[in-house]
C-alpha cells in the first residue's frame, strides 16, 4: 500500500472480493456494533451478575468470593422486599396498560384521521417533552399533586372535592404514565400507519362494522407496535428510581431504590444489590422473549 | 370513513392527550418566573430575576457544552455502530440473526439503573478514569438501538436492485455507498441521530454511574433541584433550551416527514 | 483468503481497541499522610455538598492559588463513598465527608492523614472539632473538620400546638399522615437516642453502637411510626415543598429548611428537643491517590478561615468549627452567631451526639454491634 494507485487498485480488489463473498461484508460490517455490545455491556453484565452469588465481609465491606445463595435467600425471606418487587412490577404493568389505553386512540387519530399538517403538529407535541428535561417535568408534577397544589385547587375552583393523591402510589403511577407516554405513542402510531387502507376496505366490503373490523384487522396488526412500546414504558419504570424518591411517598419504594441504596458501587453490600438488579433482569429476560414472540421486535 | 361521533370523539381524546403532555411544561415556564426560590401554587410574585444568573451561570455553561459534547459523540458512535449493524443484518438471513437485534435492544429494554451499575463495574475493573469518554460510550451503547432500527427500516424499503445497477455501472462499493445508499438513508440517519442525541441529552440514570468530576446538565439540573436555593434558575434554563429545541425538531420533522421513537418510517 | 481474514481481524481489532477505552494509569503507591505543601498543581476535584463550594469563596481561592476547582455534587453519603473509590480512586481529591461515611473511608483506606499543623485556624476550632472521633483514630486526623448542624424537630406552628418538645411528636399517631423524617439508615440513630432517654432498660449508651437487642427495638419503634410518615424526604428540596404545600406538618429536618421556609412566610418553627439531637460534622478528607494534593491542603486552609466559614454557615445553614467566624456571622448577618449557636459553650456541643459510621467493633473488645450495612438493609425494609 505505498502509492496511491496501488491504494486505489487494493481498494477495488477488496471490493471485489467482498462483493464475491457476501458472508464477509456481513461480517466486517456487524463485527463492530456486536463486539461493542459484546465487550462492553454483555461483559459487564454478566460480571454483574456473577457478583449475587458472592457475599461481604461484615467488618471490612469488602467482597468474599465463596459462590452462595445468601443474598436471595434474603431478598425473598423478607415480606418488605417481596412487596418492592410486586409493587414495582405491578406499577410497571398498571403504567403500561394506561400508557396503551391512552396512546392508543391518539395514534389512531394521528395515523388514520388527522390531515397530514395536524399530524405534524402532533408529532413535533409529543416529541417536544422529550426536550425538556425529565427530572424538571417530574419535579413539576409535585406542585401539580401537593395538598394545596395546582390539582387540588382547580378541583377546589369547580366545586369538586379534593384528589388528596400526592406522594403517594397513585401520584408515582400518574407521573410515570405521563413520562412514558411518548413512548408509546410512537410505535403505536408507526403500526397503525403502516396497516394499508385495501386491508380496511376488504373487512368493510366482507361486511365487517367498525367496531368488527377495529377488533378483528386494525388491533391485531397494531399489536406489535402497543408491544413494541411496551417494552420502553415497562423496563423504563421498571429500573426508574428517580420518580419514587420524588413523587412517592412512604411505601413507595422501588427495586431502583434498593439497588441504588444497598449497592452504589462498592460503597455498600454490592453482592446484595447485584442480587436484587438481578430481578427486573431476569423479569425483562422473561417479557423480551414474549414480545419477541409476538413480533414486537419488527414494530420497534 | 370513521363514523362522525366517532372523529369527534377521537379529536376531543387527542386533545386531552396533549394538554396532558404539555400541562407540565406550562407550569416548568410559568415557575421560571417565580419569585420565590419555593415551588407553591398560586405563584404570588412575578420576576424575571432569574433569568440572568441562570445564563451567566459557569457551571451550567460547562454543564451544557459536556452535555453536547457527550451527546453529540454518542450520537455519532451510535450513527457509525448502527448502520453498520444495519447493513449488516438488513438483507442476511443467517442463524443468530434474531440474537444480534436481541443484543441491540438490551441496554433500552434493561433498567437504566442495571446499565449504569454494569458499565460502572466494568470501568471500575479496567482503573478507566470516568469522565467524557464513559458518558459517551454509556451512552452509545443505549443509542446505537435508535440508529439501527431507523436504518434497518429505510433498507428494508430500498430496492436492491439500486445498488446493483450502480454497480452493473462500474461503480465500487464504496462509491455505490457515496452515491446511492447513503442519500437513501440520509432522513434515516437524520432523524435517528436526532432522537438518539435527545435521549443522551436528557439521561440521568446511567450518567450518574458513568461520569467523573464534571456535570453533565442532567445532572447539573439534580444538584440543583437538591437544595433548591436557585430552582428557578433550573427553569429557566429548561425552558430556554425548550425554545431553542422547537426550531431544530420542527425542520427535521419537515425533513423527515415522520417520525418514529425508533424509526421513522 | 487468510490475507483478507487478518486484514478483517485487524479492522475488527480496531474496532475493539476504540471501544474498550485505553486502562488508566494508577499511580503506584498512594499518600499515606500528608505533612507538608508544596506547589500547588493548579487544579482540584472534589466531591462535596451541594452548597459546599459556592463561586462566593471559591473564585477568590482560584485567584489566590492557581489551583481550579472541579466539583461534583453527591446526592447521598453513599454516593460520596462510590465516588471516592469509582475508577479506582484518584478521581477526587477531595471529599467533604459527613460522619456516616467518614469512617468507612477512613477503614477502606481511601483517604490520607493531614496534619493540622498545616491548617493556621485549626487551633481556632471549638475543641470539640479539633480531634472528633469521626475523622481522628488513635490520634491521626484524617481530614479536618468543617462544619456541623444538628438535626432538628420541625413543625408548622399554626397546625401543631401546643408547640413539641420531645421526639415523641414524630412517634404520635396525632399526626397520622403529616410526618415526614429523611431517607438515611442513619435515621436510625434518631429512633435510637430518644429510646436511650425513654426506655432505659435498653442501655442505650451511644446511638451509633447498638446490639442486636437495642437495633431491633429501634428498627420496632420506625415500624411503628411509618403508617404515620407522608414522605421520607431524599432532597431538601422535597421536605420544604412538603412543608410549604400543607402536606406535612412535622418532621425531622435541617436548619436550612428552616431558614428557607421562614423566609418564605411559611409559619414553621424548629427546636432541638429535650432528648437531645443527633447531629452532621462534615470533615474534609483528601484521597490517598489524590492527584493535587497541595492544592487540596491549600483548600482546607481556605475553607478554615473565618470569613469562608461564616460565607457557608450562611449559605447552608450550617454551623462554623472555627469559633472566629462568628465575628464575621454577624457582620453579614445580624444575629446569625447566636441563632446558629456558633458561640456556644462548649457542652451544648457535647449534647449534640455526632454521626459516625456505625461499625460492628464497637470498643469494649465486643464486636457483636450491627454495622453499617445491617442498618441499609434494616432502614430499607423499614421505608418500603
Amino acid at each position: 500500500m505505498a502509492s496511491t494507485s496501488a491504494l486505489l487498485d487494493n481498494r477495488r480488489r477488496l471490493a471485489a472480493i467482498v462483493w464475491r463473498r457476501p458472508w464477509l461484508r456481513t461480517a466486517a460490517l456487524l463485527v463492530p456494533p456486536v463486539g461493542w455490545m459484546l465487550l462492553l455491556y454483555v461483559a459487564a453484565l454478566a460480571a454483574l451478575f456473577v457478583y449475587a452469588f458472592w457475599g461481604i465481609d461484615v467488618f471490612t465491606t469488602k467482597v468474599v468470593h465463596t459462590w452462595n445463595l445468601d443474598n436471595f435467600r434474603e431478598i425473598f425471606e423478607s415480606g418488605a422486599f417481596r412487596g418492592v418487587i410486586w409493587r414495582t412490577i405491578w406499577i410497571a404493568a398498571a403504567v403500561t396498560a394506561t400508557c396503551a389505553v391512552i396512546a392508543f386512540p391518539f395514534a389512531y387519530f394521528m395515523a388514520r384521521v388527522a390531515t397530514p399538517r395536524v399530524r405534524m403538529v402532533l408529532f413535533i407535541l409529543v416529541l417536544l417533552p422529550l426536550w425538556s428535561s425529565y427530572l424538571v417535568r417530574v419535579y413539576a408534577w409535585k406542585v401539580i399533586l401537593a395538598q394545596d397544589g395546582v390539582l387540588n385547587w382547580s378541583l377546589e375552583k369547580i366545586g369538586l372535592p379534593a384528589a388528596n393523591i400526592g406522594y403517594s402510589n397513585t401520584a408515582m403511577w400518574l407521573v410515570f404514565t405521563y413520562i412514558w407516554l411518548p413512548f408509546m405513542i410512537l410505535p403505536v402510531y408507526a403500526a397503525l400507519e403502516r396497516i394499508p387502507h385495501s386491508y380496511i376496505e376488504a373487512s368493510r366490503d366482507l361486511g365487517g362494522r367498525g367496531l368488527t373490523t377495529l377488533r378483528r384487522v386494525i388491533l391485531p396488526l397494531a399489536l406489535p407496535g402497543v408491544v413494541a412500546g411496551s417494552i420502553f414504558t415497562f423496563s423504563l419504570t421498571l429500573g426508574d428510581y428517580i420518580t419514587p424518591t420524588l413523587v412517592g411517598g412512604a411505601g413507595s419504594t422501588f427495586i431502583g431504590n434498593v439497588v441504588y441504596s444497598t449497592g452504589l458501587g462498592s460503597a455498600g453490600n454490592l453482592p446484595f444489590a447485584a442480587a436484587f438488579a438481578s430481578i427486573p433482569l431476569v423479569v425483562m429476560g422473561i417479557y423480551l422473549v414474549l414480545a419477541k414472540r409476538s413480533g414486537a421486535f419488527e414494530a420497534l | 370513513m370513521e363514523r362522525r361521533a366517532t372523529r369527534v370523539g377521537l379529536w376531543i381524546w387527542t386533545v386531552l392527550v396533549v394538554l396532558f403532555l404539555h400541562i407540565p411544561i406550562v407550569i416548568i415556564v410559568l415557575y421560571a418566573f417565580n419569585a420565590s426560590n419555593i415551588q407553591g401554587w398560586p405563584i404570588t410574585d412575578w420576576t424575571t430575576r432569574w433569568f440572568g444568573p441562570a445564563i451567566h451561570d459557569g457551571e451550567m455553561q460547562d454543564a451544557l457544552i459536556l452535555s453536547l459534547k457527550a451527546g453529540g459523540l454518542a450520537t455519532l458512535f451510535a450513527l457509525v455502530l448502527g448502520s453498520a449493524a444495519a447493513f449488516g443484518l438488513a438483507r442476511a438471513r443467517f442463524f443468530g440473526r434474531n440474537a444480534i437485534s436481541f443484543l441491540f435492544v438490551l441496554p433500552i429494554a434493561l433498567p437504566g439503573i442495571i446499565t449504569g451499575m454494569a458499565l460502572n463495574s466494568f470501568f471500575t475493573f479496567w482503573h478507566q478514569s470516568f469522565g467524557l469518554w464513559t458518558i459517551v460510550v454509556g451512552h452509545a451503547t443505549f443509542c446505537i438501538v435508535i440508529v439501527f432500527n431507523n436504518v434497518v427500516a429505510r433498507l428494508r424499503r430500498t430496492p436492491t436492485s439500486l445498488t446493483e445497477a450502480s454497480m452493473d455501472l462500474g461503480a465500487d462499493g464504496l462509491q455505490t455507498f457515496r452515491y446511492v445508499t447513503l442519500p437513501a438513508i440520509s432522513t434515516a440517519l437524520v432523524s435517528g441521530g436526532l432522537l438518539a442525541f435527545a435521549l443522551s441529552f436528557d439521561e440521568v440514570i446511567v450518567t450518574t454511574f458513568t461520569a467523573g468530576a464534571d456535570n453533565t446538565l442532567p445532572i447539573w439540573i439534580f444538584g440543583n433541584i437538591r437544595l433548591g436555593q436557585e430552582l428557578p434558575e433550573v427553569n429557566v434554563v429548561v425552558f430556554l433550551i425548550l425554545l431553542l429545541t422547537i426550531v431544530p425538531v420542527t425542520i427535521a420533522q419537515r425533513l423527515t416527514r415522520e417520525s418514529g421513537i425508533l424509526r421513522t418510517e | 483468503m487468510r490475507k483478507v481474514r487478518v486484514r478483517h481481524a485487524f479492522v475488527a481489532a480496531v474496532a475493539v481497541a476504540l471501544c474498550v477505552p485505553t486502562a488508566g494509569v494508577g499511580k503506584a503507591d498512594g499518600i499515606s499522610s500528608i505533612t507538608k505543601v508544596g506547589q500547588t498543581e493548579g487544579a482540584l476535584s472534589m466531591i462535596g455538598w451541594e452548597g459546599y463550594a459556592q463561586d462566593q469563596w471559591v473564585k477568590p481561592f482560584v485567584q489566590k492559588t492557581g489551583c481550579k476547582v472541579n466539583r461534583k455534587y453527591a446526592g447521598s453519603s453513599d454516593e460520596m463513598v462510590t465516588l471516592m473509590r469509582s475508577g479506582g480512586g484518584g478521581q477526587y481529591d477531595l471529599v467533604s465527608a459527613s460522619g456516616d461515611a467518614s469512617l468507612r473511608l477512613i477503614y477502606g483506606g481511601d483517604v490520607a492523614t493531614v496534619d493540622p499543623k498545616l491548617v493556621p485556624d485549626y487551633k481556632n476550632f471549638f475543641k470539640t472539632f479539633q480531634s472528633p472521633p469521626n475523622n481522628t483514630i488513635d490520634g491521626q486526623h484524617y481530614g479536618i473538620s468543617l462544619q456541623w448542624g444538628p438535626n432538628t424537630l420541625l413543625y408548622n406552628t399554626k397546625k401543631v400546638s401546643p408547640a413539641p418538645t420531645s421526639w415523641g411528636a414524630i412517634y404520635d399517631p396525632k399526626y397520622k399522615g403529616k410526618v415526614t423524617v429523611p431517607n438515611n439508615p442513619i435515621q436510625i440513630a434518631d429512633a435510637a437516642l430518644y429510646l436511650s432517654k425513654t426506655n432505659k432498660k435498653l442501655g442505650i449508651t451511644d446511638p451509633y453502637e447498638l446490639t442486636k437487642p437495642q437495633f431491633d427495638a429501634a428498627i420496632a419503634l420506625l415500624k411503628k411510626q411509618r403508617p404515620l410518615v407522608k414522605k421520607y424526604w431524599g432532597l431538601a428540596s422535597d421536605e420544604i415543598a412538603l412543608f410549604k404545600n400543607g402536606d406535612a406538618t412535622i418532621g425531622a429536618s435541617w436548619p436550612y429548611q428552616t431558614n428557607t421556609l421562614q423566609a418564605a412566610k411559611v409559619p414553621v418553627k424548629d427546636l432541638i428537643p429535650k432528648e437531645g439531637a443527633t447531629g452532621w460534622l462534615d470533615t474534609w478528607m483528601v484521597s490517598k491517590k489524590a492527584k493535587h494534593p497541595n492544592c487540596a491542603v491549600e483548600w482546607i486552609k481556605w475553607v478554615s478561615t473565618p470569613t469562608v466559614q461564616a460565607q457557608q454557615a450562611l449559605y447552608f445553614g450550617e454551623t462554623p468549627v472555627n469559633r472566629l467566624a462568628c465575628k464575621t456571622m454577624d457582620k453579614l448577618a445580624k444575629g446569625s452567631c447566636a441563632q446558629y449557636h456558633a458561640n456556644a459553650p462548649e457542652s451544648y456541643y457535647r449534647s449534640i451526639k455526632f454521626w459516625k459510621t456505625p461499625v460492628a467493633d464497637c470498643g469494649n473488645g465486643r464486636k457483636d454491634c450491627m454495622d453499617y450495612s445491617k442498618w441499609v438493609t434494616a432502614w430499607t425494609q423499614v421505608i418500603s
